[in-house]
């Protein structure tokens, strides 16, 4: 018997290994930088929503998202969220995140139709989203002047190159690639981050919704369960003490 | 052990302690009970709110805007909300006056029965005189009543000074949507709540009080 | 109302059913940890059927349709998104649950003689459910989901003669296409989940004719009292419902902790692809299937020839609907088996496990050897158990249930 459950405890184990290090799919890829997120900073969710209508929504969609729910989850009033997000734009305060670039155009522009952002944060996770949007550099071999070091060859321009200020690619003492600040940007590079951060921050929102309230309520039904449990195991004690060992 | 001690009931004897504490058995059996049942009433609050109008369905449902600028007088025109027609007729001076003499004939004249946002329960059932606002349902099984603002036509009697006659069932309404004596329809036709952006703007679905 | 219930007790067998089956049924007083999981596979059971049923009510089985009304579901409906997450950490669950309670069966010989019909049950349970899993996954409409099923049609392409009009016929398109799905759906959401119901019947019906097996492999019904009832025996209601219902709610403890604090679990309960619209004209770089599949994908992929893969992984499933008769050894539990069995179980669970793991990983020369490695250590679990349990040294087993 002991056998047999070294056996599992093994099998266990091997489990736990296999199961750590490499996320299923899409996997871990080496070079990505964590993004610190807090779900529960509504401030720099407020502030992610914001530089995502104004720097995102020119170009892709957001069309599983409505307004008036970010303004339920983010602590918004929908006259905030119409002030704030909407800005005049003849769009109803209960209406999807859309363009302001027909797909038409965009297709002309990049040379692919930008896609909808809704869910990338769960498609592409978001270390990926926020190592990707600090990885432009310089490359005049590229149409539009910039290269991705995430995301090699993108049609995307970079969007934040006043912020960010310009990067290069230079290879460090080990040959590997990296990218190093030619040219400051109006923010430092901590300010920077802070920003893409916000950004990501409410992309992964975005990309969930209820996560916010998923959270929340987890807690008390793990309470009720484990009341519950407790309950159950008095009651079951209390009849097994017919049964004699 | 309590004086409420038996023989274990299901228990196998030989294997059997000699009596149990049935007091704390019932205690148990019971806390258990409610504490797992108000589980599984809690557990049915998402199964049943699953079932309201989604964001989707609300966002759709959102009240609407109007221009009713180009509505002539005696004219009636017809816009969607939540899916419903809405009637909206701009009536003449004089057929507003007339309204106070079918009384009589009437159901409900006085608009009792709750049918109408507060500032429409008077005597033409409108935030104006003029302009009158309705769901286009009948109250008797949901046909949508046609506008007949013709007087006195070969089909509907002499009586008549306009209003709306439901084809399905031949329920008739005055032109405030009240309802005659003697038709199917129980009550008036419903007015949705509504309020004047400006003058010739109209807010379908919202009153006045709740904008912002 | 106690007239109320003579008058219906009289006409349907409401308090001989419930003797029969409950408080007059009596099981093994003996049972430990591994027995909650024929319960709670029954639990997963009713949470998959009621949130099944609410997720039909908004979902849209159509190619165009499908993956926006997922995440309607997830978004614009109210608690849609728990009743999703419900329903995805419901299908991982059940095959945890399955692995478990299958593994209990092979470590105390649950089936054995006369146990082998339950066997057989519990092994269409097993096809059914992985049929199910496999039609449910298409459903969200994303990119996994779709590949995913490519991929496995694929493989009844590889049947000569009828493989390629096969796959055809099952998929409607030439390719997995708007017909699939709808008829994926339904097999879905009505007649697989039938065909389920009508099996765990019979596998509970024959369980309830010979009686249950238990650690000691011990026949209770050898040694009865006065009154017919097994001495270690004891009722299985009140004192298993009460038992079971304690493993229930440990059971939905850790399921909620899923649902609410890591419903993608990693990406192995929900993968990332998944989140991408299903794009027939572009393949996610690297694709697998749900982890539940993985140790068969693995063996399919240790063998170089198509229909020779194909022949091994549906193999893999068939040695184990012939376990009751490669064991010629009587001796049902592990505890007094030889140490050779022991080894050789060990052997075969972790060779499920890493198969299941290379399952989900890129092919490598190194990793198809490896694949290739544990599913002959596989098969060979089988092999070795019909060649050794003939003359196997086992230990003395006990007439009473003392431990």
């Amino acid at each position: 018997m002991n056998a047999v459950k070294y056996a599992l405890g093994a099998c266990l184990a091997l489990l736990c290994v296999m199961a750590s290090p490499a996320q299923a799919s899409g996997g871990h890829v080496a070079g990505l930088v964590k993004a610190e997120i807090d779900l529960g900073d509504t401030a720099s969710l407020q502030r992610g929503a914001q530089i995502f209508v104004d720097r995102c929504l020119s170009c892709h969609s957001a069309n599983l998202m409505r307004y008036n729910r970010i303004g339920q989850d983010l602590g918004m009033s929908d006259a905030e969220v119409k002030e704030r997000l909407i800005r005049g734009a003849d769009v109803k305060i209960g209406s999807t995140m859309q363009s302001n670039m027909s797909a038409a155009l965009a297709n002309t522009a990049f040379g692919v139709v930008p896609p909808d952002l809704s869910l990338t944060a769960r498609s592409r996770g978001t270390d990926w989203l926020y190592s990707y949007l600090r990885a432009f550099y310089v490359d005049p071999a590229r149409p539009l002047g910039v290269n991705n070091l995430v995301f090699k060859d993108v049609g995307m321009p970079n969007v934040f190159w006043r912020e960010q200020g310009e990067q290069v690619l230079t290879k460090d003492a080990h040959g590997e690639a990296v990218l190093s600040l030619a040219k400051p940007g109006s923010m430092s590079p901590a300010e920077f981050d802070g920003m893409m951060g916000d950004l990501v921050g409410f992309m992964s929102y975005m990309a969930e919704p209820a996560v916010l309230q998923r959270k929340s309520l987890g807690l008390w039904v793990l309470g009720f369960l484990a009341v519950l449990f407790v309950l159950l195991l008095l009651l079951k004690q209390e009849y097994w003490r017919d049964i004699k060992k | 052990m309590s004086e409420q001690t038996v023989a274990s009931p299901g228990a196998v004897s030989g294997t059997t302690e000699p009596s149990v504490d049935l007091r704390r058995r019932r205690f148990l059996t019971g806390a258990a009970t409610v504490v797992g049942g108000a589980g599984v009433a809690a557990a049915m609050v998402p199964f049943l709110s699953y079932w309201q109008p989604s964001a989707k369905t609300r966002a759709a449902g959102a009240p609407v805007e109007v221009d009713i600028g180009k509505l002539a007088e005696g004219q009636m025109m017809t816009v969607e909300w939540r899916g419903m027609p809405i009637y909206i007729l701009r009536r003449t001076a004089g057929s507003v006056a007339e309204l106070a003499a079918l009384d009589g004939g009437l159901r409900d004249p006085g608009s009792e029965v709750d049918q109408q946002p507060k500032y429409a329960q008077n005597a033409y059932r409108s935030r104006t005189p003029e302009v009158f606002v309705a769901v286009g349902i009948c109250t008797h099984l949901g046909c949508a009543p046609t506008f007949r603002p013709d007087v006195a036509p070969a089909d509907l009697g002499a009586d008549w000074k306009g209003g709306f006659f439901c084809p399905c069932h031949g329920s008739r309404f005055d032109l405030a949507g009240r309802v005659f004596k003697n038709v199917p329809a129980p009550t008036n036709l419903l007015v949705p709540p509504y309020a004047f952006m400006t003058e010739t703007r109209l807010m379908i679905g919202s009153d006045a009080e709740a904008q912002a | 109302m106690n007239k109320l219930f003579q008058w219906f007790d009289a006409r349907l067998p409401i308090s001989s059913f419930w003797n029969a089956h409950l408080s007059g049924y009596y099981v093994p007083k003996n049972f430990n940890i591994w027995y909650f999981f024929g319960s709670l596979a029954l639990t997963v059971f009713v949470i998959q059927i009621v949130s099944g049923i609410w997720l039909t009510m908004n979902y849209k089985p159509s190619a165009a349709e499908a993956f926006a009304s997922v995440e309607y579901i997830m978004r614009d409906v109210e608690w849609g998104w728990l009743i999703r997450y419900m329903h995805s950490t419901g299908a991982s669950a059940f095959f945890i649950v399955i692995y478990l309670h299958m593994l209990r069966g092979l470590m105390y010989g649950s089936y054995k003689n006369p146990r082998e019909l339950i066997w057989i049950f519990g092994m269409l349970i097993y096809v059914v459910l992985m049929a199910e899993a496999f039609m449910g996954y298409l459903l969200p409409w994303g990119q996994m989901s779709y590949w995913g099923a490519q991929v496995i049609i694929s493989l009844f392409g590889a049947i000569p003669f009828i493989g390629p009009d096969l796959a055809l016929w099952i998929r409607g398109d030439y390719v997995v296409g708007d017909a699939t799905l709808n008829r994926f759906f339904a097999l879905h959401v009505i007649a697989l989940p039938l065909v389920l119901l009508f099996l765990i019947g019979g596998h509970i019906m024959a369980l309830h004719e010979v009686g249950s097996n238990n650690p000691e492999g011990i026949d209770i019904k050898k040694h009865k009292d006065a009154d017919g009832k097994p001495l270690d025996g004891v009722a299985f209601h009140p004192y298993y419902t009460v038992k079971d219902l304690v493993g229930v709610a440990v059971f939905l403890f850790f399921f909620a902790i899923v649902v609410f604090y890591m419903p993608e679990m990693g990406g192995y309960f929900l993968e990332k692809p998944n989140f991408i619209p299903a794009n027939p004209l572009q393949t996610p770089e690297h694709i697998a299937p749900v982890w539940y599949f993985t140790p068969f994908y693995a063996i399919l992929r240790a063998v170089p020839d198509k229909f020779l893969g194909v022949m091994a992984m549906g193999g893999a499933i068939f040695a184990l609907f012939l376990l009751p008769w490669l064991d010629r050894n009587p001796v049902r539990s592990i505890r007094y088996r030889s140490p050779l069995f022991k080894a050789l179980l060990a052997m075969f669970v972790i060779s499920f496990i890493v198969l299941g793991w290379l399952g989900m990983q890129p092919v490598t020369p190194l990793l198809t050897f490896m694949a290739q490695f544990f599913t002959i250590l596989y098969f060979g679990y089988f092999v070795a158990l019909w060649w050794m349990s003939k003359n196997e040294k086992t230990l003395p087993v006990p007439e009473r249930i003392t431990r």
